[in-house]
């Protein structure tokens, strides 16, 4: 008897829950594990505030599995997402597909027109925005005041790579647990080969000729691989063919790197007193380049929250990429955590607050770096894409993948550089004629 | 001169099997050490590591970010569930191979297992679409499904090897004396096999409890188990050493503990046949 | 013996578990192998044709098929090796009196609790880590260069990670292989003058080699497919230095979305798997029936 009494209590209060979720709508994002994305799940009373009657159910991941699973989802049209994290590279390609919501009545509240420029471009098709960016950035130097002062090297607003070079030398003290210079090496499109695709860049090298063939076999690359495995094997940490952004970010915090080159958010990481042990020593400059070639990497990427088609709830999802990427959550941040933590990159009235400007040392060759990037025209020989440190095809997820893999080898002292850049050649040939590009 | 070790003897034993069995726990109990300590102090040396503060900020942390009670919830549905119904389907199968073995019995049971040699990457997409198709994404219902299917040929297996030793002869006098198949599996069968059952709950509770292929890629939020919730501190911001082992011990103990304390029933199944 | 009766009954109780099993095999087996016959790149759609053996060609003239293949297999080998020998020298030592038996058994079975993701996780940071690893604190103590397990010796780690998870379970099979065997046997060897190995070799490996097959059976089902492991530490590489067959046709379906060119490698792992099976069977059939 005692039992059933329970059992009945248990089944109104499970039917009153169920009445009470009815009332709001739940909206599942799909995030990656950085920084900025993991302060936003702290600021979220202040979503709440504003719309009681949605809730927000987080699924964070790390940055490969995020891409797979959401693409996934995205083009078998499987729902399970209503809002996805996504990079510049996906918004044009899923836009054009018709895979996500174009957000075109955007409230007069989120200001639009304060987007960067070079940022709503790449977030475009046909003149309509596709997601809203959370956060932008480009590449620059980030390196070691006090250890640049100590091994006596004084480094350029606009280092070449030999400076670089020189100065890796100099500071490294392996001994102490200092490498003279942190680079990306985990294989992945977006993270070993975002960085060595655009030091190519740098060098003068490009993806593809004019007629889509692969090109690891030209002399600019042979030169900017070379250098990076040079870089890397006398100057680098160890284990560095599993590094990618965040573990390299940590590794700066911990005071173990004296130079890192990688995007320009991380500035506002290595910057912040608390999680970072070398926050007042840090300088920067512009991303190197090869003495004689003007091109500085052209590195150009934002996280941006898009909406798929597939959602069952499409206020919901707009009413919180709105609030997560307005300029009423860039004030959020600051009133919060300080102006240096607001998420950069995306708006041009960050750029123009003082106290912005004050607070965030690194606020002025950000947005120069990201005006500086010409997606268009990535190197500076002709190419068929437009990308930056990618390539605008749907293909080169699994490409670069592919490639990175082959370098991050070559990195790990499995094969030599030559053995990598044939392997590269070869099988980016083999998946473009498998994709029709090559005739 | 019988086997009755020397004290010696005994001590030596001792000395060398409890160094093992510290080396094999070792992983464990360190990442329960770290994930007391405070993010800054888990990743200096391990004297410091033993020297440094305890705390509880990384569990509260932990707390903070993600809804860990309901992936544990997630975790204990979809393992229990999918085991139980595993179990109703694999109690007839095993106990009529076991009893009335057919010249083909051997070829089925051994079918059965090669399922489970198939690759599952090779087939998410197809079931990823019939899910959709079906509205059972990011469902317990169909998570429950998938593990039960999965893990169904391991369970009749066991059961199997479980009622094979049972001796004939008792059903012989029970249909003697006039029972019914039922009363069969009911009164002379279950008992006799509760042992196995028992440790066959608990072997494919553990399976389901780790699986970590379909239960991430089947779901997103709703029905996320503790797989999911670890994914999700897999690769660092900053520093995260306490971080991952706050999460990962609160993802494994409750395994953990279930394991420890029903060990002596787990054990004692734990032969698939292969004792005789 | 069995009756009529009772045979029809015995078929309808294994039926629902056939007709299940047969559907789940069926159903995605089927769908694989047609899309393995398209043209079918999940981020092109409506560009699906069929294209004939085009995919199994590509994916079995891959440079990465044939390492895949070997680290598969190797990966296999390595694990059986290590968990049956080591689980044999275990359940020795675990056979004999000591104190405080119970507390070793729980240290030694927990490995066999933890998930997947969270041992590769723990073994690739907090131990393997070159730079704040346990292993990379120690090299510095002894002055040694930290060693970069997971890029250096990418496939044994992983050996290693797995090895670790899976020898408590060969050592509790084995155990209770051993715990079973007739003391009396044993004692009347020793009086004849048998020597420990010789006890070992002609008494106890015999007795043990059910169980030994019975281990390698069921881990051999697990190894097959070894995919957390991989993607949490290495993500197959450096190059294809870890990438198994799983591994790679998760490459081609999910990192590619090239559903066809993966559906073709799942039917070809299928396949090899199958080869896999019959071999094992047959194995154990003959030591299960004796």
């Amino acid at each position: 008897m005692k039992h059933s009494i329970r059992a009945l209590m248990g089944a109104c209060a499970v039917s009153a829950l169920a009445t009470a979720a009815l009332a709001e709508t739940t909206i599942t994002v799909a995030t990656v594990n950085n920084g900025d994305m993991i302060r936003m799940q702290s600021m979220m009373e202040d979503f709440y505030a504003q719309h009681p009657d949605i809730k927000v159910e987080w699924v964070t991941l790390e940055e490969n599995v995020l891409r797979q699973r959401v693409t996934q989802d995205v083009a078998t049209n499987g729902g399970q997402f209503d809002v996805m994290t996504i990079g510049n590279y996906e918004v044009p390609i899923w836009g054009a597909r018709g895979w996500l919501m174009p957000l075109t009545d955007l409230p007069a509240d989120y200001k639009v027109d304060d987007l960067l420029p070079s940022i709503r471009s790449a977030l475009s098709v046909d003149g309509s925005l596709y997601a809203l960016p959370f956060y932008g950035e480009s590449a620059m130097v980030m390196y070691r005041t006090d250890l640049a002062e100590q091994a006596g090297v004084s480094l350029p607003d606009q280092p070449t790579w030999a400076q670089i070079k020189e100065a890796a030398a100099k500071m490294t003290d392996k001994d102490a647990g200092i490498y003279g210079i942190c680079l990306r090496g985990k294989p992945g499109w977006g993270e070993n080969m975002a960085f060595i695709s655009a030091m190519a860049n740098s060098y003068g090298a490009r993806w593809f000729d004019m007629s889509w063939e692969p090109e690891f076999d030209s002399a600019p690359w042979q030169a900017a691989f070379k250098d990076y495995l040079d870089l890397m094997t006398n100057y680098g940490p160890p284990g560095a063919s599993s590094n990618g952004f965040n573990e390299n970010l940590s590794l700066f915090q911990q005071g173990k790197c004296g130079m890192w080159i990688d995007a320009t958010v991380a500035a506002g990481f290595v910057t912040d007193p608390e999680e970072s042990s070398v926050a007042e020593n840090v300088g920067y400059a512009v991303f190197p380049n090869k003495d004689g070639v003007d091109n500085h990497g052209n590195w150009l990427w934002s996280w941006n929250l898009g909406i798929p088609k597939s959602t069952d709830a499409p206020e919901a999802a707009e009413a919180f990429v709105t609030w997560a990427t307005g300029p009423h959550y860039t004030q959020l941040v600051a009133e919060k955590q300080g102006w240096r933590a607001a998420p950069p990159g995306t708006r041009k009235s960050l750029y123009e607050n003082a106290t912005y400007l004050a607070e965030a040392p690194f606020a002025t060759l950000t947005k120069e770096t990201m005006d500086a990037a010409t997606p268009e025209k990535p190197s500076v020989q002709d190419v068929p894409y437009v990308g930056a440190q990618f390539v605008s095809i749907p293909e080169f997820q699994g490409i670069g993948t592919a490639v990175g893999q082959q370098f991050s080898a070559a990195l790990a002292g499995q094969m030599d550089a030559d053995t990598a850049l044939k392997n590269a050649q070869m099988l980016t040939q083999r998946e473009m004629t498998k994709a029709g590009y090559i005739k | 001169m019988a086997r009755a070790a020397t004290t010696q003897r005994k001590a030596i034993v001792t000395v060398a099997a409890w160094i093992v069995g510290i080396a094999i726990f070792f992983p464990i109990l360190w990442i329960v050490i770290l994930s007391f300590k405070s993010e800054g102090d888990a990743i200096r040396t391990p004297l410091e590591v033993l020297r440094a503060q305890w705390t509880l900020e990384s569990y509260t942390t932990v707390q903070e970010r993600s809804n860990y009670l309901r992936h544990f919830w997630n975790s204990v549905v979809l393992s229990v569930g999918s085991t139980l119904i595993g179990l109703i389907i694999a109690v007839p199968a095993a106990w009529a191979m076991a009893f009335v073995p057919g010249k083909r019995t051997k070829d089925v049971l051994m079918w059965m297992l090669s399922t489970k040699m198939l690759p599952p990457v090779g087939v998410l997409v197809p079931i990823y679409l019939i899910f959709r198709d079906l509205g059972l994404l990011d469902s317990r219902v169909g998570l429950v499904i998938v593990l039960t299917l999965i893990n169904l040929p391991i369970i009749i297996w066991m059961l199997y090897t479980y009622f094979r030793e049972i001796p004939g002869e008792i059903l012989e006098a029970a249909r003697m004396d006039g029972a019914t198949l039922r009363d069969e599996i009911l009164y002379v069968l279950t008992p006799m096999a509760v042992p196995g059952i028992a440790s066959t709950l608990l072997l494919n509770i553990i399976l389901a409890w780790n699986e970590a292929f379909w239960t991430l890629n089947l779901t997103a939020a709703k029905a996320a188990p503790l797989t999911a919730f670890i994914a999700s501190y897999s690769s660092p911001e900053g520093l995260f050493y306490a971080k991952l082992s706050a999460a990962s011990t609160m993802a494994i103990a409750p395994i953990l503990i279930m394991g420890w304390f029903s060990q002596k029933q787990l054990v004692r199944g734990l032969t698939f046949g292969a004792v005789k | 013996m069995a009756t009529q009766h009772s045979r029809a009954a015995a078929r309808l109780m294994i039926s629902p578990a056939v007709l299940l099993l047969l559907g789940w095999m069926i159903v995605p087996l089927s769908m694989t192998l047609y899309f393995s016959f398209l043209r079918y790149n999940l981020l092109m759609p409506g560009m699906e044709e069929f294209t004939g053996w085009t995919n199994y060609r590509f994916f079995l003239t891959d440079p990465a098929f044939f390492a895949a293949l070997t680290n598969t297999l190797l990966l296999v080998g390595g694990v059986l090796l290590i968990t049956v020998i080591g689980g044999t020298l275990l359940a020795l030592l675990l056979d004999q009196p000591f104190w405080g038996q119970g507390i070793v058994r729980i240290m030694v079975i927990a490995p066999f609790f933890v998930m997947p993701t969270v041992s590769a996780l723990v073994w690739k940071n907090m131990f393997m880590n070159p730079v704040n690893g346990l292993f990379g604190h120690a090299a510095h103590w002894l002055g040694l260069e930290p060693y970069d397990f997971l890029s250096q010796a990418p496939l044994m780690s992983i050996i290693g990670i797995v090895s670790w998870q899976w020898l408590p379970f060969a050592t509790l099979i084995l155990l209770t292989a051993l715990q079973s065997l007739d003391q009396e046997q044993l004692e009347a060897a020793e009086m004849d003058g048998a020597g420990a190995v010789q006890r070992f070799g002609y008494i106890m490996l015999p007795h043990l080699a059910r169980a030994i097959t019975v281990v390698i059976l069921i881990q051999t089902i697990f190894l097959l497919s070894i995919f957390a492991e991989i993607l949490v530490t290495t993500n197959g590489g450096p190059g294809t230095a870890s990438t198994n067959l799983t591994y790679l046709i998760y490459m081609q379906s999910l990192l590619q979305f090239d559903v066809g060119g993966g559906s073709a490698g799942g039917v070809i792992a299928i396949i090899l798997a199958n080869i896999v099976a019959i071999f094992l069977m047959r194995m154990i059939g003959k030591n299960l029936d004796a």
